[in-house]
């Protein structure tokens, strides 16, 4: 069983880390890496990653409260 | 098949579509069953927000801008990501206040100041009717695009008469069906669910639309990605466009457009209304949080595809409409009538919420409370009132679209797609200051709100709107660069010199600048009212349980007049709805009203009317003290506080239970102690008394006997010396053990080598172990084992671990091993024997002071050449080894399957020189 409130610290987590995958200076990595900017698909990808992780941690049964009556 | 009559007919005959399905969710939901009720449906109505400047300009945006299209869509996913803490307040909020729009958040907030609520809804009136015509001329440009392709559409536009327009009469259809769904009930914090539901099945068509040009572009133009991203970096200028040189303003811009985006989600009037307004059950938020942002990015998948692959092949036609031209291109028929409906759902579900939202604070906030001002109007007849209510929100509807067509005809032209969008976003970010600090800081003060809210407005006006104007030719645009009469650090894209930003960062950042600090610097010194630090109370205190059941009503009134105010503004319907707990009897009219009829009044009028003017109207039948708000502030805070205090207290008595936890088991280890002392005591006594007595029997007869034998006279002596050794090395250890405890056992190390030591301690003891039948069996692997050590001490271990182990061998073949052998920079020493062994528990018990072992097999004469230990050896045993660096402790013995006692010590270091 996963208690709330670390369902909660995961989503901050989660935030914390999108915030950082979607804005400067880690979106210069992949933009000067090669000569031709890999932005798109690394932003495409992370975004992906951001996503899958929430469905994760939303959908999982064990931290959905139960339904109401 | 694109004649104008299929066009023209596909197009009404899908609005009629919309009107069907709204249709079908309002009849399912008068008969209980629900359609919106899924988190799936909400999902996808929240998707409204991908408009047709998502579907169209998007890619125009990524033709250009490279992949700063992308962070319009990042912005929400990170909103959404917060959805379960941030927005999740704003539903409470909203469901217990019967918050209708965002102004009404934000005027209830404030003390349910009616100005506050006035100027936001004049600033969304402003800021989205741009947005709105946006919508309609993308339709007008499409449908031109559609029917006169290959010639260029636009041309043609502005000699036709409004008349033929189609976006004209898409505008008009538009408000038959938002008045139909959208004022079906006076209660405008009801939610609409058949306008939801088509929302939703809009959202849907949008993206299978869009993803259908993509798939065509991508694997029918061209032979799958890799082909297309091949040919694309073969053209430098087309790669170069992918990275963030493209991107405008660089870094700063890319973090500013993310801001703008991230803060526009949550104020855009049309998203507050599909988030807030329109959420049916909080728990759908969770879904949502992820389901929405997985919208996005497949709706964004194929963008830039498809501007890559419109820049290769048409060259320097509009980009904005690459999305249209590239099926149209490939002579195909089905497919851009598909994209033209997929841009008409993105258009037309935009149109319908946002006009919906701005309806709603029009009426509530504009026109209601002039129109409570009026005398006259309290005069009126029972229901009447309500009719004007829905009247004013209809005409309202009506003017909202024809103010965009008017727009839209007028200046429309002039811009872009992309810049109407984002200019309409900077706008709607004003509201957050005033909307998300309010949340959060009590002490937000409804002026500061107010002024940080103008002035937020005036910098966009000055750094977005005007110089828009200004580019569209209709001012003088020579203030851009010179700024106004000359004055430099005034320019509009350059405030106060801030240079070589991109406008809308440039913009967002003095905006919010001015309106943070007006709101924050004013609160700062302001007194809020009662009636609005209650407000702030419970809006900041929204998640906490059972806030929201105190009545707030303490005034006096009947349920007579309450009912006929009712009965006037909301009708007779609602009105028995209020008072559904009491018998509709003419006779209680003069009863006074209970506070819970009063909160129950109030809020029915909030949801038709805002929370300002319900507030005037109840004041105006509610006589005395019409609001106990003192107590309700008092409640409040005595609500938080006590909530602070359970908690602490929790933490206290928790704490308070751990240490009487290990109070307790301390104090059972001293009560062992104890008891083990007393055994003890009596044990020595018992000892000491044993070869006392005999010594004093076997001097007694020296003494008396003068004739005994001279053997027997020598076997006496010797048994009292025996004895004698016996009571002193009793003696020695109770006193050894005395200094141990008491840190006053004094040590003397020196370099030694262990194996000569063994080897002295075992031939020490050889002699009395054969004696007793016991089998010593040595083996010393290293020929030296250099340790520091005391030597007498650790001989003295040495001969207490093998007399032990002698004792505990087995009764009929004792056998005991001793090994020594190098371990890690340690020696250990290993005395094994072949007896019962210790069980795991006794294992660190053996060490106790006084613990002597029970052994099973003990013969009850167990007198017989094995004394008892007194229980002292093991534990000034590990003493002395701790003292030297080392380690003791008992572990099964490996070879001879008895207990094993290990003794470690480390290695000295090698002598200097």
């Amino acid at each position: 069983m996963l208690s709330v409130p670390r369902r909660r610290e995961r989503l901050l987590a989660l935030i914390i880390l999108a915030a950082l995958l979607f804005t400067p200076p880690l979106v210069l990595v992949p933009d000067r890496a090669m000569a031709i900017s890999w932005l798109p698909l690394y932003l495409f990808i992370a975004w992906g990653l951001i996503i899958g992780l929430t469905a994760w941690l939303m959908e999982s049964p064990s931290t959905r409260k139960p339904p109401r009556e | 098949m694109r004649s104008d009559i299929v066009v023209l007919s596909v197009a009404f005959g899908y609005l009629a579509l919309l009107f069907l399905i709204a249709a079908w969710g309002d009849r399912r939901a008068e008969q209980g069953r629900s359609l919106i009720g899924s988190p799936n449906v909400y999902a996808l109505s929240i998707a409204v927000y991908c408009t047709a400047w998502t579907f169209y300009g998007s890619v125009g945006r990524a033709a250009q801008f490279g992949p700063s299209f992308l962070l319009i869509y990042l912005g929400p996913t990170l909103a959404m990501l917060m959805a379960p803490f941030l927005i999740r307040k704003m539903v409470r909020i909203a469901s217990a206040q019967r918050i209708t729009s965002i102004a009404d958040f934000i005027s209830a907030r404030y003390g349910k100041s009616s100005g506050l609520g006035a100027l936001v809804a004049l600033i969304a009136l402003i800021g989205i009717t741009p947005y709105i015509a946006l919508q309609l001329k993308a339709i007008t440009v499409t449908h031109a695009v559609l029917v006169n392709y290959p010639d260029a559409g636009d041309l043609r536009l502005a000699d036709e008469p409004f008349w033929l327009d189609k976006s004209f009469w898409v505008a008009l259809v538009l408000a038959v069906f938002i008045i139909l769904f959208g004022t079906r009930h006076l209660d405008a914090s009801e939610r609409h669910e058949g306008m939801v539901a088509a929302i939703a099945f809009e959202s849907l068509v949008k993206l299978i639309a869009f993803l259908s040009v993509g798939i065509f572009t991508v694997f029918v133009l061209f032979q799958g990605p890799g082909d297309l991203f091949a040919r694309v970096a073969a053209t430098p200028e087309l790669a170069a466009r992918l990275g963030l040189d493209a991107v405008p303003g660089g870094a700063t811009g890319w973090a500013g457009m993310l801001v703008l985006a991230f803060l526009a989600f949550l104020t855009l009037p049309r998203q507050f209304q599909v988030l807030v307004v329109e959420n049916v059950d909080e728990r759908h938020l969770a879904r949502a949080s992820w389901l929405f942002p997985l919208y996005l990015l497949a709706i964004n998948l194929f963008v830039i595809p498809i501007a890559m692959a419109g820049l290769l092949l048409m060259g320097d036609a509009d980009p904005d409409r690459f999305v249209l031209t590239l099926p149209l291109s490939a002579d195909l028929e089905g497919l851009p009538l598909l994209v033209f409906i997929g841009g008409l759902s993105a258009a037309t579900s935009m149109v319908i919420v946002e006009t919906i939202a701005l309806s709603t604070m029009v009426s509530n906030q504009l026109i209601m409370p002039l129109l409570l001002r009026t005398r006259r109007l309290h005069r009126s007849a029972s229901g009447e009132l309500a009719g004007w209510l829905l009247g004013i929100r209809r005409v309202a509807i009506v003017l909202i679209l024809l103010l965009g067509y008017l727009y839209h005809a007028l200046v429309g032209d002039a811009y872009s797609l992309v810049t109407i969008g984002l200019v309409s976003f900077a706008a709607a970010c004003q509201f957050a200051p005033a909307m998300l600090i309010g949340m959060y800081w009590r002490g937000a003060h409804h002026r500061g709100a107010a002024l940080g809210l103008i002035a937020g407005t005036l910098v966009w006006a000055w750094t977005l709107l005007i110089p828009g104007f200004a580019q569209s030719g209709w001012l003088d645009a020579t203030f851009l660069e010179q700024g106004p009469f000359g004055i430099v650090w005034l320019r509009p894209y350059a405030l106060f010199g801030l240079e070589g930003w991109d406008i809308y960062t440039h913009s967002l950042l003095w905006s919010l600048t001015a309106n943070l600090g007006l709101l924050v610097g004013v609160s700062l010194f302001s007194r809020q009212s009662p009636l609005e630090q209650t407000q702030a109370a419970l809006f900041a205190e929204a998640m906490h349980p059972n806030l929201l059941e105190t009545s707030l009503w303490h005034g006096q009134t009947t349920r007579g007049e309450l009912r006929t105010l009712l009965d006037r503004y909301l009708g007779t319907g609602t009105t028995a709805r209020v008072f559904a707990d009491t018998e509709p009897q003419t006779s209680d009219a003069e009863q006074p009203a209970t506070p819970a009829q009063i909160a129950r009044a109030e809020q029915a009028l909030s949801g038709a009317l805002g929370n300002a003017s319900a507030r005037v109207l109840i004041n105006s039948v509610v006589r005395g003290e019409a609001l106990d708000l003192e107590s309700i502030l008092s409640i409040l805070d005595t609500t938080s506080e006590t909530l602070e205090i359970n908690r602490r207290l929790e933490q206290k008595s928790s704490e308070l239970a751990l240490a009487s936890e290990e109070l307790r088991a301390a104090n059972e280890r001293l009560r062992e102690l104890d008891r083990l002392k007393d055994e003890f005591v009596a044990m020595v006594s018992h000892e000491l008394r044993t070869p006392l007595t005999s010594i004093r029997a076997f001097a007694e007869i020296l003494r008396d006997s003068d004739n005994l034998p001279e053997e027997k006279r020598v076997h006496f002596l010797d048994v009292v010396v025996k004895e004698s050794q016996r009571l002193s090395r009793l003696i020695e250890e109770i006193l050894d053990l005395a200094r141990l405890e008491s840190g006053r056992l004094t040590l003397h190390p020196q370099s030694l080598d262990l194996v000569a030591l063994v080897r002295h301690s075992v031939d020490a003891v050889h002699h009395m172990q054969a004696d007793r039948g016991v089998a010593l069996e040595v083996v010393i692997e290293p020929e030296q084992a250099p340790v520091i050590g005391d030597p007498d001490r650790l001989e003295q271990v040495i001969i207490n671990l093998l007399d032990n182990a002698g004792k505990f061998a087995d009764q009929e073949d004792a056998r005991v091993r001793l090994s020594l052998l190098p371990h890690k920079r340690h020696y250990r020493l290993m005395v094994e024997d072949n007896g019962p062994g210790i069980g795991e528990e006794e294992r660190e018990r053996v060490f106790e002071k006084f613990h002597q072992i029970q052994r099973a097999d003990a013969a009850p004469d167990s007198r017989h050449g094995r004394p008892r230990g007194s229980g002292l050896g093991l534990p000034i045993s590990r003493g002395i080894v701790a003292h030297l660096g080392g380690r003791l402790w008992v572990e099964e013995a490996p070879h001879l399957g008895g207990a094993c006692l290990i003794m470690e010590l480390p290695e000295a270091p090698p002598e200097p020189g």
